[in-house]
């Protein structure tokens, strides 16, 4: 049993370092993953950000540098399904298989290895908001919770899209299909404009779905003026602990069945 | 009794849906042997090898593994098993050394043990210079046999080898033929699927013919293709010495001589043709005529292979 565990944690912990590997020896990736949401919040804070901030005093940055982070934790977990579809092409799933492993390890070892590569994209995301205005006003302690929080969202997500990977098994087709379900959560969200401004048909899902919650948390956490901000931090937890006990043992399902 | 097979299957089905990639196959492979299994494209040897190596769950049927039930106790088999697939299944972006290094831990082996042994495959391999190049600077006989080291690196009792040459150069294949070879004097029982036929003459001991999802043939080499009937022996001789030949040869042979005048060539079916051809170059010489080529054809193992799936395919 102790033995078991300790060759799971080893198993995820060898995978793992695989796919953190890849990301640091094939930078393009990397680079490209941190490119997207820095234009984002180049983009939606030039553009927008007047329209939406209006002539109040506050800036836009303040807004949206919470909701870009949400942003980088759906895009990002669309890596997951696509990573996983290219291993299962190339063959290195069938030979992972053929191992005497933990069933769960290959999927755990990408899961985490893709949490590493958040950890550098919303540091250096804070960075450049920061150029751009963004203050941590709460407090280092709140902001890196708010991080943690992040970085737990996106981590749920990633099994969604395992299971997305698993089931389409073509990497183009996971990276299309990926923006098929990743748009309408995050538009559709807190992330770029209050919920109150959206049409009330739109508003209950809008403000319910978990993005939302995610968003209004780290807003919470990182600016503060946020009523009722407890409640998002909670409703990110149990989104977020709910996603993954659904999905990653669908996706370790699949994964046993893989044909 | 131990068991006796490294390898054995029983009446193992496979269904796709409505496709049915397996239909009842049973198979049983020595110990210490290569066992090759042959057929072609879509016949149902990547699906047989993948329920082999724990992959895939059989519709019916069984699998032992040295006696191990592979779908009651698959990492139990997977313990004792290697693999190497139809494509090269490296990492491009890590270095020959952190492949076998990484397999190695993924077996649970002691650190130390993973060094060693990953230097000696390397060597054996001849990678030890590309060893801490990153994989995508390898050629593509280089990446198979990084992958083939890769499914050695817990020495395997039983390794499985899915088309290991298809589109390597023939200098490439001549050298993991070798290196099959030398896994072979080590003890270790394969199970080779390949579309090159020659390649299962070099190196299986007996082969399984598939198609449809059916074993259609099996047996050695030898008795695959004896079982299409007969060799031939061939003689070509001046043309004014054919009629010469052909009367003496019919007479001491007692067998029906064919001859082709435009190639001078006298051809004679017999089913016993190493001692036959012995005795045509006696009668010949006996009657003084030196033949410009004398040769035995045995069916080759692609003759034997045409005859049979077209047999099937008729039928079907």
């Amino acid at each position: 049993m102790l033995n078991k565990s300790v060759n799971a944690i080893s198993d995820t912990y060898v995978l793992a370092k695989r796919n953190v590997k890849r990301n640091f020896r094939v930078p393009q990736l990397l680079i490209f993953s941190s490119a997207q949401p820095i234009i984002f919040l180049l983009l939606f804070n030039f553009v927008f950000g007047g329209a939406v901030a209006g002539t109040s005093e506050e800036k836009y940055i303040f807004f949206l540098l919470p909701g870009i982070m949400a942003q980088i934790a759906l895009f990002g977990s669309i890596q997951t399904g696509v990573g996983l579809a290219e291993d299962l092409n190339k063959g290195v799933i069938d030979r992972l298989r053929s191992l005497p492993i933990t069933r769960s390890a290959v999927l755990a070892g990408r899961t985490f290895a893709d949490s590493a590569r958040n950890v550098f994209v919303i540091a250096l995301i804070t960075i450049v908001g920061i150029i751009l205005g963004f203050r941590i006003e709460q407090g280092y302690a709140k902001f890196f919770a708010a991080m943690l929080l992040v970085l737990l969202f996106a981590y749920s997500f990633s099994w969604v899209s395992a299971n997305i990977g698993m089931w389409l098994k073509d990497s183009e087709t996971v990276q299309v299909a990926g923006f098929l379900w990743v748009f309408p959560l995050v538009f559709a969200s807190s992330v770029f404009v209050p919920v109150a401004t959206m049409p009330s048909w739109l508003q209950g899902f809008a403000q319910n779905q978990p993005v939302t919650q995610v968003v209004n948390a780290v807003r919470y956490l990182a600016v503060g003026g946020v009523p009722n901000g407890q409640h998002y931090i909670y409703a990110t937890i149990l989104w977020s602990l709910g996603i993954i006990a659904v999905f990653a043992p669908l996706a370790i399902r699949m994964y046993r069945k893989i044909q | 009794m131990a068991n006796q097979y490294s390898i054995h299957a029983e009446s193992v089905i496979k269904h796709f849906g409505t496709t049915k990639a397996l239909d009842g196959v049973s198979l049983k492979a020595d110990y210490g042997k290569v066992t090759g299994l042959l057929g072609p494209n879509g016949s149902g040897k990547t699906t047989l090898i993948k329920i082999m190596s724990s992959l895939l769950e059989p519709t019916q049927g069984k699998v032992l593994i040295d006696g191990i039930d592979v779908h009651r106790h698959p990492n139990q088999v997977r313990n004792i098993i290697g693999l190497a697939g139809q494509y090269a299944a490296v990492d491009d972006y890590l270095t020959g050394r952190e492949t076998l290094e990484m397999v190695g831990r993924l077996y649970h082996m002691p650190k130390k043990e993973i060094k060693k042994r990953s230097n000696e495959l390397l060597q054996q391999l001849g990678l030890e210079d590309a060893a801490d190049r990153q994989t995508k600077t390898y050629s593509g006989g280089m990446r198979r046999r990084l992958d083939l080291g890769a499914s050695l690196v817990s020495t395997p009792k039983v390794l499985f080898l899915d088309e290991p040459t298809t589109g390597l150069d023939p200098r490439t294949r001549l050298q993991l033929w070798s290196i099959i070879q030398d896994l072979v004097t080590k003890g270790v029982s394969i199970l080779l699927t390949t579309q090159y036929l020659e390649e299962a003459d070099a190196l299986a001991d007996k082969m399984y013919v598939l198609n449809h999802g059916k074993v259609i043939a099996k047996g050695t080499s030898g008795s695959l293709k004896s079982s299409l009937g007969v060799d031939i022996i061939e003689v070509i001789v001046k043309q004014n010495q054919l009629i010469l030949a052909q009367k003496s040869l019919t007479q001491k042979l007692n067998k029906t001589i064919t001859i082709d005048e435009l190639t001078r060539r006298l051809q004679i079916k017999t089913k016993n043709g190493s001692d036959d051809i012995l005795l045509v170059a006696q009668i010949l010489h006996d009657i003084k005529i030196k033949p410009e080529e004398l040769s035995l054809h045995r069916p080759s193992l692609d003759d034997v292979f045409m005859s049979l799936t077209a047999e099937r395919n008729h039928n079907a």
